[in-house]
C-alpha cells in the first residue's frame, strides 16, 4: 500500500523514515469544526503517503479530544482552545506545541434580528443586547473550544446567561447550527463550520470575527500538540512529531490555505513565521523562575 | 405526500454525495462488527439459556430478572462502561483496544447478550415436557436431550438471535464513544457504522444523507430478517 509513495520520495533518507513507521497509525483526537469541515480528509493523504502511515482522526470537541490525550488513547492532539490547551501543558500531558492555524468565530442568528444586534463592532455588546431582549440563544454546551469562547464572551460582557432563551444543546457545531437554524436562534459559531453549513440554513452572520475586522476577541486559534511519552510511554510519539513537523511544514501550511469550501477559505495558516513567537511551545504566561540564564 | 417526499430525495439518491467505497465500507464495518458480536454472544447465551432451562437452582429468578433487565441496558452506559475498561488507563489498556472494531464487539456484545440469553431461555423453557421425556425414554443422554430440545426451539432461538442482532447494529451511543466513528482520509470506513455515519451527517446537516444512509440500514435489516424468517417457513415445511 505505502510502496508507491516510497519509490515516489526516492531519497534514502525519507525511505529509512518510513521504514521505521510504516503501517502504523497515528491516532488523532480533533474537534468537530476541523473534521466537519472536511479539512482533515483533504490534507492527510499527502501525510499518510509520505509515511506510508494511517491517521486515524476522532473528532470529539475540544474538551473530550484533550480528555481523550489525558487518557493516553491518542497521540496527537489539534484543538481550539488555549486556555485549556495551556491546563494540558502545564499537567503535563501534552508537549512541543504548535500554533497549527486560525479563523474566527462568528455571531449568526436569523436575518430578523430581534436583538438588533447587526453590525455590533463589540462581540460582549452584542451578547448583552441578546440577553437583555432575551432573545433565544443556542449554546454548544459540550465543554469544545466553540462553547469555552462563548463562555468566556458571556464572562466579559458581566452576564450571567440564563433562563428560558438560553438553550445548550449538548451538541457539536453542525448540530448546533441546525437547532439555531430551526428556532430562529442566535448562536457562537467558528466560521469554518458556518460556511461549510451555509447553503443548508437560513442564519446569516451579525457580528463578524477579526478575519471581516470584526473584534479581536472572536479570534479563533487552532493548536497541535504531541501527547508526552513520558506520560504514556504507549504513545506514538515519533509519528506525532513527524504529523506536527509535516503539518506545520510550508507544503501543508499552503494546502490548509488553499482550501476552501464554496469558494471561501475556511482556514488561515499561521505555523510558518520568519520570527517564530516562542509563546507558542510553553502555557501563556510561563517563565523559566526556576533556571536563569 | 410519501411520494411528494420520496421525489425530493431522488436528488440525493442519484447524485450520491458519497465517495467511492465509503458507503460499502460503512455497511461492512456495520456488518462484521454486528455479526461477529451476535455470534460470540449466540455462543454464550445458548449453553447459558440451555443451563438455565435445564435446571432448577435457588435465585434462578433472580438472574432472571436480571437478565431481563439487561434487555434494556442504555447504550451509551454501556459504551462508556467498555470505554473505561479498553482505555489506556483502564484494565485493558495495554491491549490498545481504544477506537478499534474490537472495543465495538466488546460493547455490542455486551448489548446483544441479554436479548438472546432470555429469548432464548423463554424458547427452550416452552419446549413440551413431553418432547423431554421422550428423549430421555429413547435413550439419551444429557447432551441429546439438550440438542433435541433446542432444535424443537430453533425458532424461538432464531428470534432471539435476530433480536440481538437488531439491537447490536441499530445501536449507535455504545459504538460512536468506544470506535470513535473513524474513516480514512479517502473515505473509507475503519470504526464507521450506518448508525454513526447518521449521526456524523445530521450533525452536518446533511439530512438527505442522512436518510439515505437510513435506508439503507433499514434495508439491511429488513433483508436479514426476511432471510431468516424465509429459511424457518422452508425448515418448517420440510418438517
Amino acid at each position: 500500500m505505502s510502496l508507491a509513495g516510497c519509490t515516489q520520495l526516492g531519497g534514502s533518507e525519507a525511505a529509512q523514515n518510513q521504514a521505521e513507521v510504516a503501517g502504523e497509525t497515528l491516532t488523532l483526537t480533533t474537534t468537530t469544526s476541523t473534521y466537519d469541515t472536511g479539512l482533515l480528509d483533504a490534507i492527510h493523504p499527502e501525510f499518510e503517503e509520505m509515511y506510508g502511515v494511517t491517521v486515524d482522526a476522532v473528532a470529539q470537541g475540544t474538551g473530550a479530544a484533550l480528555e481523550s490525550a489525558r487518557n493516553g488513547d491518542s497521540d496527537v492532539v489539534m484543538v481550539h482552545a488555549r486556555g485549556l490547551e495551556d491546563e494540558f501543558m502545564r499537567n503535563g500531558y501534552g508537549i512541543n506545541r504548535r500554533d497549527l492555524m486560525f479563523n474566527d468565530f462568528v455571531i449568526v442568528g436569523p436575518e430578523s434580528d430581534p436583538a438588533g444586534i447587526q453590525g455590533m463592532g463589540s462581540a460582549t455588546e452584542a451578547l448583552t443586547a441578546i440577553a437583555e431582549s432575551e432573545a433565544t440563544f443556542v449554546s454548544r454546551g459540550d465543554n469544545s473550544g466553540t462553547h469555552t469562547k462563548e463562555l468566556n464572551l458571556w464572562e466579559a460582557a458581566g452576564t450571567d446567561p440564563g433562563g428560558d432563551w438560553y438553550q445548550e444543546t449538548g451538541t457539536g457545531m453542525g448540530e448546533a447550527l441546525n437547532v439555531a437554524n430551526q428556532q430562529g436562534a442566535y448562536t457562537l459559531s467558528d466560521r469554518g463550520t458556518f460556511i461549510s453549513q451555509r447553503s443548508e440554513i437560513d442564519l446569516v452572520i451579525l457580528v463578524q470575527g477579526p478575519i471581516e475586522d470584526g473584534p479581536e476577541i472572536l479570534a479563533n486559534p487552532y493548536g497541535i500538540m504531541a501527547v508526552n511519552p513520558g506520560v504514556h510511554d504507549n504513545a506514538n510519539y515519533d509519528l506525532a512529531m513527524a504529523y506536527i513537523g509535516w503539518i506545520t511544514s510550508p507544503g501543508a501550511q499552503d494546502a490548509i490555505a488553499d482550501y476552501t469550501m464554496n469558494e471561501e477559505q475556511l482556514f488561515f495558516p499561521e505555523a510558518v513565521s520568519e520570527n517564530p513567537d516562542f509563546q507558542q511551545y510553553v502555557p501563556e504566561g510561563w517563565s523559566s523562575d526556576s533556571s536563569s540564564d | 405526500m410519501p411520494l411528494e417526499s420520496a421525489a425530493q430525495l431522488l436528488p440525493a439518491v442519484v447524485d450520491l454525495p458519497f465517495r467511492e467505497g465509503y458507503v460499502s465500507s460503512i455497511i461492512s464495518v456495520s456488518l462484521y462488527v454486528s455479526v461477529i458480536a451476535v455470534t460470540l454472544s449466540t455462543l454464550f447465551s445458548l449453553p447459558v439459556a440451555v443451563l438455565m432451562g435445564f435446571s432448577e437452582f435457588p435465585g434462578k429468578q433472580l438472574v432472571k430478572s436480571i437478565i431481563n433487565t439487561g434487555m434494556g441496558f442504555p447504550s451509551v452506559v454501556v459504551g462508556l462502561l467498555v470505554l473505561f475498561a479498553v482505555s489506556n488507563q483502564g484494565p485493558l489498556g495495554a491491549l490498545d483496544l481504544i477506537f478499534t472494531k474490537q472495543a465495538m464487539i466488546m460493547s455490542q456484545f455486551v448489548l446483544a447478550t441479554p436479548p438472546i440469553t432470555a429469548i432464548s431461555l423463554a424458547a427452550i423453557t416452552g419446549v413440551s415436557d413431553n418432547v423431554r421425556d421422550a428423549a430421555h425414554v429413547l435413550g439419551g443422554t444429557r447432551l441429546d436431550v439438550a440438542l433435541v430440545v433446542i432444535k424443537e426451539a430453533r425458532y424461538g432461538i432464531a428470534t432471539a438471535i435476530l433480536a440481538g442482532f437488531g439491537r447490536a447494529i441499530s445501536e449507535v451511543g455504545s459504538v460512536l464513544i468506544v470506535g470513535g466513528n473513524i474513516t480514512s482520509a479517502d473515505g473509507i470506513s475503519k470504526t464507521r457504522t450506518l448508525t454513526t455515519a447518521i449521526q456524523l451527517e445530521a450533525r452536518q446537516g446533511q439530512y438527505g444523507t442522512a436518510m439515505v444512509l437510513g435506508g439503507v440500514l433499514l434495508t439491511l435489516v429488513l433483508t436479514i430478517n426476511a432471510v431468516v424468517v424465509r429459511l424457518g417457513d422452508e425448515g418448517a415445511m420440510n418438517r
